[in-house]
């Protein structure tokens, strides 16, 4: 039985088209190392003017997120996606792509139940989870007196 | 050299994201949520500010980031608010990033012709 699954998988790798990896890690680390790049010369730009390190970092995301919505919202950002994969998805521009890209997709169900609620469809999960295990580490430092 | 590293190590980041998304069936949302948790446990084991300080945007600027950032939010918060910052510093921490693209979210698909992604 566990030969046949066995031989059965590799029927299945060989009908199924191969995974294009050879393609997809390569334009993944490209694009997403591009956006980093990005992100390095607005850190710099906003050091220059006079920021703070951790400020220019939380200017640079904005900036960042600011920009990555407003290709989402010309439909630019998705098309990118297509051939950066997680490259787009990874950075902070993946992030505010989650929340932009569902709220326009069902703007027409309405301002309340389509933009209100579906944007955080993918988001949600992130800042859930996220705050959670955030509070879950709050406890431990705080009852262990780590802080 | 500052713009290379941002690059590279920004670049293996995602590359490890697109590993997962070929080779194992986790969802956007998943992948996402994973990377948070990582940045934090680095962020709460102390590690990830000297990775910024290395790598620069290549840290900063992966959701990975967003992850320390809660931690760092969390430290700080407990540090001046005692035991109530266990419940304020996460969001405090990460507030401009999620209230930005909550709001540019928001204004986009106001204006974008609906359907349109």
């Amino acid at each position: 039985m566990n030969e046949t699954a066995k031989s059965y998988d590799r029927m299945v790798k060989k009908a199924s088209p191969g995974t294009k990896s050879g393609k997809t890690i390569p334009s993944a680390f490209c694009i997403g190392g591009l956006i980093c790049l990005l992100g390095q010369a607005l850190i710099n730009i906003y050091e220059h003017y006079g920021a703070a390190s951790e400020q220019a970092h939380i200017y640079t995301l904005l900036t960042l997120i600011f920009i990555s919505s407003l290709l989402t919202g010309f439909g630019v950002y998705n098309n990118i996606a297509k051939y950066a994969g997680a490259g787009t998805l990874v950075p902070i521009t993946g992030f505010a792509n989650a929340i932009a890209a569902p709220a326009i997709e069902f703007k027409t169900e309405g301002f309340i139940i389509g933009i209100g609620t579906k944007m955080f469809a993918v988001a949600g999960p992130v800042i859930v989870y996220g705050i959670s295990a955030s509070i879950l580490y709050g406890i431990v430092i705080y009852v262990f007196g780590l802080h | 050299m500052e713009y290379l590293k941002a690059f590279i190590i920004g670049g293996l980041i995602c590359a490890i994201g697109q590993i997962l998304i070929d080779y194992t069936k986790l969802t956007a949302a998943r992948i996402l949520v994973m990377f948070v948790i990582t940045g934090l446990i680095l962020g709460g084991l102390g590690w990830y500010k000297p990775f910024i300080d290395w790598a620069g945007a290549g840290a900063v600027v992966p959701i990975t980031g967003f992850g320390s950032a809660l931690a760092k939010g969390v430290k700080q918060a407990i540090e001046q608010k005692g035991p109530l910052g266990i419940l304020t510093g996460g969001i405090t921490g990460t507030a401009a990033g999620i209230s930005a693209a909550m709001f540019f979210g928001m204004i986009a698909a106001v204006l974008s012709k609906p359907g349109e992604k």
